[in-house]
């Protein structure tokens, strides 16, 4: 199967780590990897930010970029809902770009989706001993319905002993801008799902999106907690010879 | 909206950053929230088909909305056929002026009063004091309120930042005759507000309501309530007034069979309140009068995106799961309408030209629990979003946005904006200036790494 | 133009052209209960109520016996073999009164509902709210499984008090205190 990789500008900039991993693990599946290499950004920053003309554009320069592929996988449960769920609306039907976006959005998977729903597996052969906690961030869970799928794939790691966050569904506060309009709010929340991350005595908190994760890293690195972020595909891409 | 409210200095950040530093305050609201939380859920839980039930009071709310004309006219048939009278108030003001004209002509200076959303909304009270008639609050919550000079913090239980031992102060500050011995026990607290207004149910003349609903087809007003307080302001007085939006339409009497299993479900996690009344037009001999309020609603009903939050039934189940209400509190939305809903409708309804109400379509993180807990299913991120779109944004911030954009919008930018980050890695600082020193306050920044994903892919996966 | 005609004009003028909407009501009219004077018991003790049930032809001396020394409120229109009471309609009266004696018009399993609608033997809305004590008497052919077949039932026309439980507040921490305004003791005794 031939598959686009949307790496997401944040995992592009900040991340490539995940990308790299997405890579090898498609790999492993069986799968060729492409990277258009035009892509840029979804457009979910501006579009929730208020900026609605700039967030147009954006979604459809993506729709331009990934027309043509059987699917389009994104290690970001955010960006991957942007695209399914809001371009729709975004460019409403008979605007310019509509058509491509009714074609493409459909298309757009979740890494864990895709896994799970497209590829059918839920065992990706990987080894990872080490205590994890996975975050479902808000828009895996409530805006995709990611439901079980991420958690499915982690317990099927061999040497991976995953421990249950409490109110693992409460958003950990980052919001995209939200973080630096709201920092008060955003901080008191981030702070009560570090708490939470903390209690578990995980090694490693895991998410679906970098961007969540940026946010309760940032919180558990500046308070020295020694708790490591990773992205899903991260641990996923983990094998035996490789450790 | 209320007059308490108006000009409320300020902008959301800065009030929930006040509101976050006082750890009683979040103490109490956590402790509340949750625990309806937890009896929402179960009760939510023990019904198959709440989701059939919520996609029902969806659509009948838009059918409603839809025809608004038609079934206020209706309405009004009903309610005057049934011997009751009907007022129609485009504003606040009109509306505070109707009711007062209707008091002076019974001659009371008194009314009691049932809690009512709208009535707050319009500052009734406030406008009636002007007008020498003193209205007295009987919801345990809205007289906690009252009594302690504050403002509401919440829809359905207005005092939900007070805990009991806040309480027994207020009642033993300001209560003319308190038990003796009054301890913090919410039942001793109950009994104290029972003996505080039995009084003047047995002899008030007037009483002011709302309604949770109005029957288009038979002219029915509906109330919910738990404390008997709604009950005693409906029976006992002479003359009756109900402020009541024209939103609060159902088409027909059907209908409650939906949202009577929705709301007491949604708002105090119960399989029912304790009280529910239902009138048409006058009865027992009772003068009723039905004030059919605008106040901005039309304008609301106007907009695509935005009318939706005219379905809202105010059961408060958006507060009660929403992390940012929690730490921040009711006041911080300076509205009679706080947390999520609060932040889709009072922008509709005041504009946005104010800081604080500019800012309160951004007071969100878009988790979308609001939206996901909504018994008539508003899609609030959705109408958050569209708000922002419409708020005047700041110079800087929209220039800075424009020029993401711009970078964002082609890959050779893209590139070259990220090996220029790359380059200068080690010059980062760890706390950035101006407005991104909101990151790096209580947060450190990633690594910037060695070269981005795109230079890595080009490099080793081009060749 | 009047508040009337401006409302009215800027409501058409705000929905002209909005799409039209059908209502779906995929959702129970009524449940399978097997049991529904046990359902309706159970859920009306969780709202701390005190729940009899009694076989109909014991019904007149157990509410003797609940009767006993206290002065009720008993409206028209109940048995004769009833406990008697005293009349009274005004709010003093009322509220010297120890209680009321009632039936009602139709009860609801799954809420633990009870609905009055001023009907033989269920008295003025005042007389089943001033007095601090209500005794309620529910036929077992009155109650129904779900809230939708309680609606059906009921007449809109007249004035309808829907009880669940003795007064409640849950403004003070969201949690359920019982006993405020209304009667803070309901009994029901449910007639099998
Ligand atoms: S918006 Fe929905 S959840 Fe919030 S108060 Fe209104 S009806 Fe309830």
């Amino acid at each position: 199967m031939r598959v686009a990789l949307f790496i997401t500008c944040v995992n592009d900039t900040l991340f490539p780590g995940t990308g790299k991993a997405v890579v090898s693990l498609l790999r492993r599946l069986g799968c060729e990897v492409d990277f258009p290499a035009a892509q840029t950004c979804c457009g979910q920053m501006h579009v929730n930010t208020g900026y609605r003309d700039e967030g147009v554009r954006l979604a459809r320069h993506f729709t331009e970029v990934f027309a043509g592929y059987d699917a389009v996988v994104a290690p970001s449960g955010s960006c991957a809902a942007m695209v399914r769920e809001q371009y729709p609306k975004l460019v409403r039907p008979g605007s310019r770009g509509a058509t491509a976006v009714a074609e493409v959005a459909p298309k757009v998977h979740e890494l864990s989706e895709f896994l799970i729903d497209v590829l059918k597996v839920d065992d990706v052969g990987a080894y990872f001993p080490h205590r994890v906690t996975y975050h479902p961030t808000c828009h895996s869970l409530r805006g995709l319905h990611l439901g079980d799928r991420p958690t499915r794939l982690l317990q099927n790691v061999r040497g991976l002993e995953l421990v249950e966050l409490p109110a693992a569904q409460e958003c950990c506060g980052f919001g995209g801008t939200f973080a630096v309009k709201n920092p008060a709010v955003s901080a008191a929340m981030g702070a009560d799902k570090v708490r939470n991350v903390l209690g578990t005595g995980a090694e490693v908190l895991c998410a679906a999106d970098n961007s969540c994760l940026m946010h309760i890293g940032g919180t558990l690195n500046r308070q020295r907690t020694g708790v490591r972020i990773m992205h899903l595909a991260e641990i996923l891409a983990a094998t035996e010879e490789a450790q | 909206m209320s007059s308490t409210f108006l000009g409320m200095p300020g902008s959301f950040p800065k009030n929930a950053a006040k509101a976050v530093q006082n750890s009683q305050l979040r103490y109490n609201l956590r402790k509340a929230t949750h625990t309806i939380r937890g009896k929402r859920a179960n009760v939510v839980g023990e019904l198959p088909d709440w989701q059939e039930l919520r996609a029902a009071g969806k659509a009948i709310k838009d059918e409603t909305l839809r025809h608004l004309d038609r079934y206020l006219v209706q309405m009004e048939e009903a309610v005057t056929r049934a011997g009751g009278h009907v007022h129609w108030a485009r504003d606040a003001d009109e509306a505070n002026r109707i009711v007062g004209e209707l008091i002076k002509a019974t001659g009371e200076t008194e009314v009691v009063k049932v809690k009512s959303m709208a009535t707050q909304e319009i500052g009734l009270n406030e406008a009636l004091a002007a007008q020498g008639v003193t209205a007295y609050e009987t919801d345990l919550a809205e007289l906690i309120v009252q009594l302690g000079d504050d403002f509401p913090s919440h829809i359905l239980v207005p005092a939900i930042h007070r805990n009991r031992a806040e309480i027994r102060e207020i009642f033993l500050d300001k209560m003319e005759k308190v038990p003796e011995g009054l301890t913090d026990e919410p039942r001793a607290l109950a009994e104290a507000a029972r003996l505080h207004l039995r009084e003047r149910f047995l002899k008030s003349k007037v009483a002011i309501s709302g309604a949770n609903f109005m029957v288009a087809e038979t002219g029915t007003l509906v109330v919910l309530e738990s404390e008997g307080n709604g009950r005693m302001c409906l029976t006992l007085p002479e003359t009756l007034i109900s402020v009541v939006g024209i939103e609060k339409l159902l088409p027909a009497w059907r209908d409650l069979e939906v949202f009577l299993q929705l709301l007491p479900r949604s708002s105090t996690g119960e399989r029912m309140n304790p009280y529910t009344s239902m009138w048409t037009g006058s009865v027992e001999g009772q003068d009723f009068h039905l004030v059919l309020l605008d106040n901005g609603r039309t304008d609301v009903l106007a907009d695509e995106v935005g009318r939706q939050a005219l379905r809202c039934i105010r059961c408060s189940a958006c507060l009660n799961v929403c992390p940012v209400y929690e730490r921040a509190g009711g006041h911080a939305y300076g509205s009679v309408y706080p947390g999520p809903i609060g932040a889709i409708l009072t922008p509709q309804l005041r504009g946005m030209s104010s800081e604080l109400d500019a800012s309160l379509p951004y007071a969100s993180s878009l988790c979308g629990a609001c939206f996901e807990a909504c018994p008539v299913a508003i899609d609030i991120p959705e109408v958050l979003v569209d708000l922002r779109a419409k708020v005047r944004h700041k110079p800087a911030e929209r220039a800075g946005m424009r020029v993401a954009g711009w970078i964002l919008n082609d890959q050779v930018r893209l590139a070259k904006a990220q090996r220029l980050a790359t380059r200068f890695r080690k010059l980062v600082p760890k706390r950035l200036p101006g407005p991104l020193s909101a990151w790096t306050d209580t947060r450190d920044l990633p690594d910037i790494p060695e070269e981005s994903f795109r230079d890595w892919w080009e490099r080793n996966e081009r060749a | 133009m009047s508040a009337r005609e401006e409302i009215l004009a800027k409501v058409r003028r705000a929905v002209a052209g909005a799409p039209e909407t059908s209502v779906p009501r995929g959702y129970r009219m009524s449940n399978q209960v097997s049991d529904l004077v046990g359902l309706f018991a159970e859920r009306v003790d969780d709202y701390r109520a005190v729940v009899h049930v009694v076989p109909a032809a014991e019904v007149p001396g157990r509410l003797a016996e609940l009767v006993g020394e206290r002065r009720m409120i008993v409206p028209e229109g109940l048995p004769a073999d009833w406990p008697r009471g005293i009349g009274g309609t005004s709010v003093a009266e009322l509220d010297a009164a120890d209680g009321v004696l009632t039936g009602c018009a139709v009860a609801i399993a799954e809420t633990g509902t009870i609905v009055l609608d001023t009907g033989p033997g269920q008295g003025r809305r005042a007389q089943t709210l001033v007095p601090d004590y209500h005794l309620c008497v529910v036929r077992a052919d009155q109650i129904v499984s779900g809230v939708p077949e309680a609606v059906a039932r009921l007449d809109p026309a007249r004035p309808l008090t829907w009880i669940s439980g003795p007064s409640a507040t849950s403004d003070i921490e969201l949690n359920r205190v019982e006993g405020v305004h209304g009667p803070r003791t309901l009994e029901v005794v449910i007639s099998t």
